[in-house]
């Protein structure tokens, strides 16, 4: 790699990751305030106009706070566990193209950190590993309510995981690749069959988008499916030993990880950064850039609202509801989506 | 020079989490050190520009195998065995004799064949711009067979697991 190159990147790494802490501080305070007119409240409205200051408020009080660590725990594991849960939720970001390429300066720039070949494996891979954070916080913290926590929440990956895995693999047949931003460029057509649509992924993998959405509230730990926490039955679930900065890193792993799901959502079913209709040629290349940036920013931001719609309308399911659900119907169903897709491939080719 | 230290630090990594993992005697951390050893691994693939397998690597062992692990031993409550206990001790004069074993053989290897060893005949720009196309061609033209050998056996495995787990089909 040259030297102006790894400047870029670096920039960029930077950039991004100021940007999604910014994020997951205001995604908190979103949540709080949907939440309070869903239910008819106000919400917090204290700290500077609006209430807009609340997430530093609360930043502030998280670092001051007295860091305790309780007297029997499993001390490295228990101080390892929140570092595990945040670090993999905001790498997940590194593929995810928030635009096309831009030429500025003389040089190529693509508004994507990584363009990796594996591109969305490395999203599931790294999603994977995201969930020792939770498994090893509710060993290590001693206590049976966090240990129920975690058993839960590692019942719950596994079976996700598997349909979410397979709900992907119906877009990546239509579109032929697993590089995200390839995947982007090839939503930028008409369909065939209703040319009034763009090709986005939803419309031509339309069980595979339910499917996915579902994998991907369970595999956030977000109601409906937000057993490993379960308040009303296991006090916090996982983090129940947890205070101070130590919880805030779980928060925003958890927020980190629903901002990285709503992108990648946008990404595969929702044309990414494409708008329907829109010739690029006719814009100069930064202009287009930004338009990019902000399509794919307002969609992200659609799903990373639906998540706090769902959380404050629907209850949180049974635990043998939740296994019914993954297992009986999720995956028979990613796995008739295969099936019809490949069924459909054929037929078109022949 | 940067690969040369990658890759001693990603070996180290592994073998130094595969001794860990072997000598802890609390089930949960070995299973961390497995998982470490397993990304470190992974780590390898990539050098090795097998980047499909090394996201497969992470996703099936360190994501879902290592989890199913954990909430076993959780469930179990078998991360720490009771004091003094040793049950199967005949196991330890096993395990070094194997261990030696394979040593001569990691040795016989080194020396033999890792140098003689046939390329793989893909050139490193092809791979690095599409692996998983390439991997996935072998799959189903030079490895066609064993490949859906391997399928039966997984559904062989799958129907037993529910035939036992259930007690009224």
């Amino acid at each position: 790699m040259e030297i102006p190159e790894l400047i870029i990147t670096t920039v960029k790494i930077i950039i991004v990751i100021f940007i999604i802490l910014t994020a997951v501080a205001y995604y908190t305070f979103a949540e709080r305030k949907l939440g309070g007119w869903i239910q008819d409240r106000v919400g917090p409205n204290r700290a500077g106009p609006w209430g807009l200051l609340q997430p530093l408020a609360d930043g502030v009080k998280f670092f001051f706070k007295e860091d305790v660590i309780p007297l029997n725990v499993d001390k490295p594991l228990y101080v390892i566990a929140p570092l595990i849960t945040l670090i993999p939720a905001l790498i997940t970001f590194a593929v995810v193209p928030f635009g096309n390429r831009v030429t500025l300066f003389g040089h190529t720039i693509r508004l994507q950190i990584a363009d990796v070949n594996i591109g969305i494996l490395y999203i599931l891979a790294v999603a994977s590993l995201g969930i020792y954070g939770i498994v090893l916080a509710g060993w290590a913290s001693n206590n049976k309510f966090s240990l129920l926590g975690a058993v839960r929440s590692s019942a719950q990956m596994v079976s996700y995981e598997l349909s979410l895995a397979l709900s992907i693999i119906g877009v990546l047949m239509v579109f032929e690749t697993l590089r995200l931003n390839q995947i982007v460029v090839h939503q930028g057509q008409m369909l065939e069959w209703a040319p009034f649509l763009p090709r986005w992924g939803v419309f031509v993998q339309p069980l595979g988008f339910l499917v996915f959405l579902v994998a991907a509230f369970a595999e956030t730990n977000r109601i409906p499916f937000d057993l490993p926490e379960g308040e009303a039955e296991l006090v916090a679930g996982y983090h129940t030993e947890y205070g101070s900065m130590k919880f805030a890193f779980f928060f925003m792993g958890e927020y980190a990880n629903m901002i990285t799901s709503a992108a990648v959502t946008a990404t595969l079913f929702f044309g990414g950064w494409q708008v329907p209709c829109l010739d690029w040629s006719a814009f100069s290349p930064p202009a287009a850039a930004l338009i990019q940036i902000a399509s794919f920013s307002a969609k992200t931001l659609f799903f990373a609202f639906l998540f706090i719609w769902v959380r404050w309308t629907i209850p949180r399911f049974r635990y043998d509801q939740l296994m019914r659900l993954g297992w009986k119907v999720l995956l028979p169903l990613a796995l008739l989506n295969i099936l019809v897709t490949g069924a459909i491939y054929v037929v078109k080719n022949a | 020079m940067l690969e040369t230290v990658a890759f001693y630090a990603l070996a180290a990594t592994a073998v130094g989490a595969a001794l860990l993992m072997i000598s802890r005697r609390n089930a949960v951390y070995s299973a961390v050190f497995l998982v470490i050893c397993l990304c470190a691994v992974a780590g390898l693939y990539v050098m090795l520009n097998a980047q499909f397998l090394a996201a497969v690597q992470v996703i099936v062992y360190a994501g879902a195998i290592m989890v199913l692990f954990l909430f076993v031993i959780m469930l179990l409550r078998a991360d720490s065995p009771a004091e003094g206990l040793e049950t199967l001790s005949f196991q330890r004069i096993f395990g070094f004799v194997f261990t030696v074993i394979l040593l001569f053989q990691v040795g016989a290897f080194m020396k033999t064949a890792a140098p003689g060893a046939p390329a793989g005949g893909m050139s490193q720009e092809a791979l690095a711009a599409s692996n998983t196309e390439m991997v996935g061609e072998l799959l189903f033209t030079r490895y066609l067979y064993t490949f859906e050998l391997v399928s039966i056996l997984l559904l062989g495995a799958i129907v037993g697991a529910v035939v036992l787990a259930k007690r009224k089909l």
